[in-house]
């Protein structure tokens, strides 16, 4: 884990980045096509936000290795945007979700992504699967067998493929054998052509043609909020994911900055906003790929190959696509999950499917995220707020210990377990030793307690505070007075 | 007769008595030594680093598991040492016996799971295939 300067994240994998360039590049391609059209646009606003991204996040990109792009986890958020308003609209979130993810990179908040608890982020890729796996689905209605029997021939070849051979990746191998039969058998069914077109020139700059004021921005700020978010929760676990797999660091809060970077340049460019991407990551590092040459390469041989090969690249029959879209979704899903679901504690279990069902029902991971945020909190709460209450007598001194944390969540629950009305006692020891007092609440409480000790002839005396617990009990008993 | 001894390990139930057949092996020859070798796979990683998001650092986890390879290890009283390295097993182990100059590779029969070993091949059988050392698979 030693430091390494900026030219060797450039220069010090060569070889294998231009190895690896190519074979994400031809990965990118299918995906980025699929995703546009999960989003509604047109398969190039994908193509056209894969190709800047991945050579903006080259030069600005904390994590060099990492594969940023076009991805499902984006376009299921922008669906609506660009039903009910337009490509121009989605443009101009992407920018707005650019400079949003320059100030969480600005204000170092990429360390709060720590502070989300395990289970909503395995909630959150199991649910990113699932709404990459339901949008294939509706390319087969109405679909003659034929489209059957293609999806499943590309999945055959995935899937199998690696027996045979594993340096060429399968799902190319998927993508060429299954284009041919639909080109050269003369099979008649959907192609990538009859749902978008493909351009093959470059992006051109061009500002997004909207009326700039504020009705404009109160349209497009929550999407472009969602995005930044979902952007850079699925960039941070990716870069994760690449700091593990090659036993290096990165750089979360740059990564941040230049995700929000790229995003800007690809609004511009009449791209959509993207984020690293997971699978294509991890293809990339198995391909050998390690340095920043690798995403500028990937971006670079994508364009290459639109240009060259788009008359061939609209002729890609959607099963194919929707193969390949398959095993994306299989892939990305922690199946792990599944296997040790009886093992993880059932509030984690709850977590997770809570986060999935939110997410599958509000088409929104956004919304699906914050939502297992929040009843793990609440989780917690309840969890931390079990205070038990032991008793002893010692004469005609009735001892309570406390053990727990007294604060707001905690206190209803500890006024019952006293038992006021004793009459064979005089005297009562509140001992707190094993207990910490944390706010207001808890201090009234343990005041009211005492008064009504006291409102039935009792003294009592209340032991065993710790340091801070004494500190905020003195603080606050001149201000809230006498209870 | 052997000196060099690599043991592969994933922290597995087989992997761990492959250690123990290791320290025997090593046992019989003086001044020998385990290299005790643990793999992080690319394609494995996502998972690990999700079941471990909460944690200071994923490799905790691996390092437990390594940690009662290590007891074993350290309890025989033969000389070891623990390497970390990246990339897909298979290959990953047979390069480095090959580079670190292994007289032969110890290996646990099957790993943890059974789905990714029916889907990509045993590393246990790659490994036997490639090495260019004698290989010990432990049943």
């Amino acid at each position: 884990m030693t430091k390494i300067t900026y030219a060797h994240t450039w220069l010090g994998n060569m070889k294998g980045d231009i190895l690896s360039g190519l074979v994400v590049a031809l990965a990118l391609i299918p995906e980025a096509i699929a995703f546009s059209i999960i989003a509604g646009v047109d398969p190039m606003v994908g193509l056209y936000a894969t190709f800047t991204i991945c050579i903006v996040i080259a030069f600005v990109g904390g994590r060099p290795g990492m594969i940023s792009g076009a991805t499902g986890a984006m376009a299921l958020l922008f669906i609506d945007l660009v039903a009910g308003h337009g490509l121009q609209y989605l443009l101009a979130a992407t920018i707005l979700t650019g400079i949003i993810q320059i100030l969480f990179g600005i204000f170092k908040l990429a360390r709060y992504m720590k502070f989300i608890p395990r289970s909503v982020m395995v909630g959150f890729v199991n649910a990113l699967a699932i709404m990459i796996f339901m949008p294939q689905l509706q390319h087969f209605v109405g679909e003659s067998w034929v489209m059957y029997v293609l999806a499943a021939v590309t999945l055959l070849i995935i899937y199998l493929f690696p027996y045979i051979s594993k340096t060429i990746p399968s799902t190319l191998v998927a993508l060429v054998v299954v284009t041919s039969i639909a080109i050269f058998m003369n099979v008649n069914v959907r192609s990538v052509g009859d749902i978008g077109s493909i351009s093959q020139t470059l992006p051109i700059f061009l500002i997004p043609q909207i009326p700039i004021n504020l009705e404009t921005l109160s349209i497009i700020f929550p999407y472009a909020l969602a995005l930044a978010i979902v952007g850079l929760l699925e960039s941070l676990l990716t870069a994760s994911i690449v700091d593990d797999s090659t036993g290096t660091e990165s750089d979360k809060n740059v990564e941040s900055r230049g995700q929000g970077i790229a995003n800007i340049i690809t609004g511009f460019f009449g791209g959509m906003a993207g984020c690293a991407m997971i699978g294509q990551s991890v293809i990339n590092i198995k391909s050998g790929g390690r340095g920043r040459t690798s995403s500028l390469l990937a971006g670079i041989f994508l364009m290459l190959l639109i240009v060259i090969l788009g008359d061939i690249v609209v002729q890609i029959p959607m099963a194919a696509l929707a193969g390949i879209m398959i095993m994306v979704a299989i892939s990305t899903f922690d199946w792990n999950s599944i296997r040790t679901i009886h093992l993880v504690p059932r509030s984690d279990a709850a977590v997770m499917i809570v986060t999935v069902l939110t997410v599958v029902l509000t088409h929104n991971l956004a919304i699906g995220v914050f939502t297992g945020i929040i009843l793990s909190s609440i989780f917690f709460v309840s969890k931390i707020s079990r205070v038990h209450v032991e008793s002893a007598l010692e004469g005609n001194k009735r001892i309570y210990s406390i053990r727990g944390e007294l604060f707001f969540a905690s206190v209803t629950e500890l006024l019952p377990k006293f038992n006021y009305e004793e009459a064979s006692i005089t005297e009562v020891e509140i001992n707190l030793s094993r207990s910490h007092i944390w706010d207001d609440s808890a201090v009234v409480a343990i005041e009211k307690i005492a008064a009504r000790f006291r409102e039935n002839g009792k003294n009592v005396e209340v032991t065993g505070m710790n340091e801070a617990s004494t500190e905020l009990v003195g603080r606050l008993h001149n201000k809230l007075g006498s209870h | 007769m052997y000196k060099n001894i690599l043991l592969a390990t994933d922290g597995s139930e087989h992997s761990k008595r492959a250690l123990e057949n290791a320290i025997n092996i090593a046992k019989c020859t003086e001044g020998s030594k385990v290299d005790v070798v643990y793999v992080i796979d690319a394609s494995k990683a996502k998972s690990d680093v999700l079941n471990n998001w909460n944690s200071v650092d994923v490799n905790d986890s691996r390092m437990k598991q390594l940690k009662n390879a290590e007891k074993l290890a350290k309890e025989s009283g033969v000389s070891y040492e623990i390497k970390i390295l990246h990339g897909e097993p298979g290959p990953t182990i047979v390069d480095y016996a090959d580079k670190s100059g292994s007289d032969i590779v110890i290996i646990g029969s099957r790993g943890l799971n059974g789905l990714q070993e029916f889907m990509l091949g045993s590393v246990s059988h790659k490994v036997a295939k490639r090495a260019n050392c004698p290989v010990l698979i432990v049943k």
